[in-house]
């Protein structure tokens, strides 16, 4: 993750985050799933739509691991996704974009510009 | 010969099977291959897969250094034009000329296309290559309506491929007065003919084709009869050409009707030259498929290696891959009376043909045909194959079994020699499979593929390529464990008792305790169910939450566009004024779609996220509770209206409906279970068709078990006689329990059943002469579950820490997804389609 010039959306305070689990976060028009991995101690942030049907979902998804690659599967039809590059695990949709996060005093921050 | 030179022309499936087994007996092998088509050989048999997101690649039969890393020469794109068999070399398209000590023809075969008038005219394909279907794909988008000549395997097949690259109308056009001549009768072509019609598949028999019409392209058919149809393109499939002009012309001999003269060696008449697949003529005899073209390639290569192998012939038994239509042919399948019996069964409001032919002294299986279900295919074929002696019913082997009872009709896996051909594809026999299992090589299905090889191919065998390694498996007294996921080393009864053992109560605490890494999307919600099954505690707590399937996490199911939907529970159907008041006032103030469900109750759809506490509070207020619609759980117990007010009533259905509903409600299971209360035999409940359902006799209760509607309906079985209210219910807690606790995941108690070792008679043996002695702590465990019940959502709603989960946004709680739309439909509203 880099710390490069990025606009950093105060997304929620970590309690308000759901442990092991996502959150949506509203960011204009747009919306990002935020994810905190607590058992692996790590933060992750994607877009929410569900590239399937296009269904604003993968925040209500469930957090996993495929061998060490962590993931978010879709709640409709469990599509899966990693957490680090997006991409689609089922081989067939396409990657969904993923952001970076940093936690300062008790306050986690997205940076809305996409990695790709 | 030390290490002679072979050049094999054509690499198909064939060829590409011989360099296979060349390469795998003798790595030294000397192989050149030639092939005309731009690609590395690949599955012709599954080539309609193209069609449906499968790649080239995919497809494709080795890795793409294959040929490199096993020294063979491959030539694409490259043909083989000349063939001077005096200085024994070959001329191909790239100038060059190459010298052979052995040449083998696997030139395949070309689609047959008929000298009809018209036929060059644009919009007329054919259907062998990926570069055919290329060209079907490209076309067909501005294609409305289409035909296919010729109603065999493979002409079906092309047309179904029409319909799923989204033609609107398919026509088939048939030269013969039946479908698939070659491998059914009249009245299996006239049932194969009426499921083709529900997939808008138009059928034209006894039809010859006098001309294709139009100008530059195509536009329609006309036949013999005059009659003619309108056509935005054609698709001929009316059989196959050996590839022989190569061979004739070189003075090879040829058979009447083409094809390449061979003998049981695949020799041709010149001692260097052999020919194998599609282009070799076997006794008068062109083999259009697959597995006998791999067993002529395994004879010619161990041949050439000094084995002795001879080709005597091949079964052309098949089973066609049409999705949605189980059709097959195996053994003698049209032979008929007198000089066999034969015995058909009908069903064709099911769709269902089978027939079979049992030899006069009725020992043998001869051959048969099986339509719209061809599950015992396998079987049959092996019975036959084998010569395997019938039982005195032989019926049985079409009827299935009547009595519930498995086996007696002699036709089961454990009865086949070790010498019967398994899978025909690769040559593999039951002896093989269960040898490499048996010494412990293969304990799970892909070691299997990869050891035998078995399944490969064709796939077909697969089902029984399974029955036969967990036969094996078992008669070693080796458990058969379905692991649950790379994160759980165990099934899913193994992890019941793990968990109830180490009293784990949370999914963090059984993954940290029983299994690795962080967990999935399989073992969450399976892990999930467990714990609710064993402890019945609020399944949100404990962050326990985050481990359920999303309808679970957020108590309701979610729908199309990210709404969810409301269903209280209404025991047995009954419900008053009163409360369908406040449904309906639930209803209009949150603007939700109201619908009378398949279960007796009322489903409330298009709720946001955020409304979902406070629409419960409502219904909570008035008294209703959770419907579990969500749940792998107790769903609805539906009742007739029973001796109260019918005149046939014998008891009172409703009350005992109501009894049963409220007593199992919220308890988790392998999956959902239903039941249904009649008030007499007239089954106004449709109680034969639940999980478990009972109906009042003039003495007291019959149960039934073990039914089911959904995809594959199934009826529930009597379990019990005249029982009395105490009696059911007690026999009703013992079957889920056993049920609850042995289960395979996502399996309802009918699947459960069939896979039942002693099926009925076992299950009854348990529950009611309890003959595991577990009906005591059985009953206790229900007591327990049943005495820990709360509703859901009341806790849902009045716990503030699960309550603020029901919002969308995090940063702003207030607001509702935008994105969610409905459109208005007969006064209420609708989701948008999917986008
Ligand atoms: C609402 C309802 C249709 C209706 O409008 O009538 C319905 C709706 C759904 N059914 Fe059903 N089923 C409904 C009665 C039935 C019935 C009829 C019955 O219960 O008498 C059956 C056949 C009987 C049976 O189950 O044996 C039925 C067989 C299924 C199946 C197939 C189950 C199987 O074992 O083959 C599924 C799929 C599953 O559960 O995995 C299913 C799944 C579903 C799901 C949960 C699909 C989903 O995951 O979204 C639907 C949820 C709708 C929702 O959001 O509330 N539904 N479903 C019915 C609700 C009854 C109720 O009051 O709870
Ligand atoms: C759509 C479809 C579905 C099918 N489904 C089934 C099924 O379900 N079950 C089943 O058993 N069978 C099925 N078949 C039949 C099966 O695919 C064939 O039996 C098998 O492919 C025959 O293999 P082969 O190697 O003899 O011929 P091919 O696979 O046709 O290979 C011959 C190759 O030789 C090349 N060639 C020819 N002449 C020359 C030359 N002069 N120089 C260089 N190369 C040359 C050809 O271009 C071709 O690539 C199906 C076929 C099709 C088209
Ligand atoms: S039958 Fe299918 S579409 Fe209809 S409610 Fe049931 S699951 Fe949904
Ligand atoms: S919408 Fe996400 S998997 Fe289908």
């Amino acid at each position: 993750m880099t710390e490069s010039p990025n606009d950093w959306l105060a997304a929620c305070r970590i309690e308000d985050a759901v442990e092991n689990g996502g959150v949506c976060v509203k960011n204009g028009e747009d919306q990002i799933a935020l994810f905190y991995f607590t058992r692996r101690n790590e933060w992750f942030a994607t877009q929410n739509e569900c590239p399937h049907r296009k269904q604003m979902a993968l925040s209500r998804g469930m957090l996993g691991s495929l061998t060490d690659e962590p993931k978010i599967a879709c709640p409709f039809h469990k599509k899966t996704f990693s957490l680090r590059t997006g991409e689609c695990l089922n081989g067939d949709e396409c990657a969904i974009k993923t952001y970076p996060v940093k936690v300062e005093n008790g306050t986690v921050y997205i940076g809305t510009k996409a990695n790709f | 010969m030390k290490n002679p030179k072979i050049i094999v022309i054509g690499n198909g499936m064939v060829g590409y099977k011989f360099c296979e087994k060349i390469k795998s007996k003798s790595p030294a092998s000397h192989l050149i291959v030639f092939g005309e088509e731009p690609r590395r050989a690949y599955d012709r048999v599954h080539l309609s897969e193209y069609f449906n997101g499968k790649t080239a690649e995919d497809l494709s039969l080795s890795t793409e250094n294959w040929y490199q890393e096993n020294n063979i020469e491959l030539f694409l794109n490259t043909r083989v034009t000349k063939i001077d068999r005096f200085d024994k070399t070959v001329s191909a398209s790239n100038g060059l000329d190459y010298p052979y000590d052995i040449l083998v023809f696997a030139t395949g075969s070309g689609a047959f296309v008929p000298s009809i008038p018209g036929i060059e005219k644009e919009g007329v394909f054919v259907y062998r290559t990926l570069e055919d279907l290329d060209l079907i794909r490209d076309y067909a988008k501005t294609a409305n309506t289409a035909a296919v000549i010729g109603g065999g395997l493979l002409g079906l097949e092309a047309a179904k491929a029409l319909i799923d690259l989204g033609i609107k109308e398919t026509s088939i056009v048939e030269f013969a007065p039946r479908l698939m001549p070659r491998q059914i009768d009249a009245a299996g072509s006239e049932m194969l003919k009426s499921k083709l019609g529900e997939l808008r598949l138009k059928i034209h028999l006894n039809k010859n084709t006098t001309s294709i019409d139009g100008a530059e392209h195509i536009t329609g058919l006309t036949f013999s009869d005059n009659t003619s149809i309108q056509i935005d393109m054609l698709v001929i499939s009316a059989g196959i050409k050996p590839k022989d002009e190569l061979a004739k012309a070189c003075g090879i001999d040829i058979g009447a009707r083409g094809g390449i003269i061979v003998d049981k060696n695949m020799q041709t008449n010149d001692p260097s030259i052999f020919a194998i697949g599609e282009c070799a003529l076997y006794e008068g005899m062109i083999y259009g498929l697959i597995a006998p073209g791999y067993e002529m390639a395994e004879v010619l290569a161990s041949n050439l290696l000094d084995g002795k192998k001879a080709f005597t012939g091949f079964d052309m038994s098949t089973k066609l891959k049409l999705i949605g239509i189980d059709v097959a042919s195996f053994g003698d399948n049209f032979i008929t009376e007198p000089d066999c019996r034969t015995i058909t069964f009908e069903n064709k409001h099911k769709g269902i043909y089978k027939r079979i032919n049992i030899s006069n002294d009725g020992q043998y299986l001869l051959g048969g045909i099986l339509i719209g279900d061809a599950t015992a295919y396998n079987l049959l074929l092996q019975t036959s194959n084998n010569k395997m002696i019938l039982s005195e019913n032989p019926e049985d082997l079409i009827l299935g079994n009547r009595d519930g009872n498995e086996g007696s009709s002699g036709a089961a896996i454990t009865n086949l020699p070790d010498t019967a051909l398994i899978c025909s594809c690769e040559g593999v026999t039951k002896g093989d499979i269960c040898s490499v299992v048996a010494d412990g090589s293969c304990e799970n299905i892909d070691d299997l593929k990869t050891c035998t090889k078995a399944g490969t191919g064709c796939g077909g065998c697969l089902p029984m390529v399974k029955d036969l390694m967990n036969d094996t498996l078992k008669s070693q007294g080796k458990y058969i464990r379905n692991v649950i996921c790379e994160h759980f080393n165990y099934s899913r009864q193994e992890l019941f008792d793990l968990i109830h053992i180490h009293e784990l109560k949370s999914y963090d605490a059984v993954l940290d305790t029983l299994g690795k890494n962080d967990g999935c999307e399989v073992c969450k919600p399976l892990v999930s169910s467990l714990l609710a099954s064993l402890w019945n505690e609020m399944i949100l707590k404990k962050g326990n939450d985050v481990a359920q399937d999303s309808n679970d996490r957020f108590l309701a199911n979610i729908q199309k566009g990210g709404s969810y939907s409301v269903v209280p529970r209404i025991p047995g159907g009954e419900i008053t004024p009163e409360k369908l008041i406040v449904i309906g006032e639930v209803g209009k103030k949150y603007n939700l779609y109201t619908k009378i469900t398949g279960g007796q109750r009322i489903d409330l759809f298009g709720a946001h996220l955020n409304d979902l506490p406070f629409i419960w509070e409502e219904l909570i207020a008035a008294g209703f509770e959770s419907g579990h619609a969500y749940g792998k759980g107790l769903r609805t117990v539906k009742s007739c209206v029973g001796s109260t007010w019918c005149r046939f009533g014998l008891h009172d259905s409703v009350s005992f409906a109501i009894r049963i509903e409220e007593r199992y409600r919220g308890i988790r299971a392998p999956h959902k279970f239903k039941s249904a209360v009649s008030g007499c035999i007239r089954e106004c409940a449709e109680a034969q068709s639940k999980d478990f359902g009972i109906i009042a006799t003039e003495k007291g209760w019959n149960l039934y078990v073990c039914g089911n509607g959904g995809s594959k309906p199934q009826h529930a079985i009597l379990l019990a006689t005249d029982l009395d209210s105490d009696t059911c219910i007690k026999y009703i807690d013992r079957f889920l329990m056993f049920y609850i606790r042995t289960a395979d995941p996502l399996t309802r108690t009918a699947t459960w059943l069939n896979k039942m070792e002693g099926g009925i008679d076992y299950l009854r043996n348990v529950v009611v002469n309890d003959s595991l002695a577990m009906g005591v702590i059985w009953e206790q465990e229900m007591e327990k579950l049943i005495s820990s019940y709360q509703c859901e959502w009341k806790e849902a709603v009045e716990n503030p820490s699960i309550r603020r989960r029901f919002s969308h946004f995090v940063n702003a709680p207030e607001e509702k997804d935008p994105t969610i739309e409905f459109v208005e439909m007969r006064g209420q509203k609708r989701t948008t389609e999917w986008k």
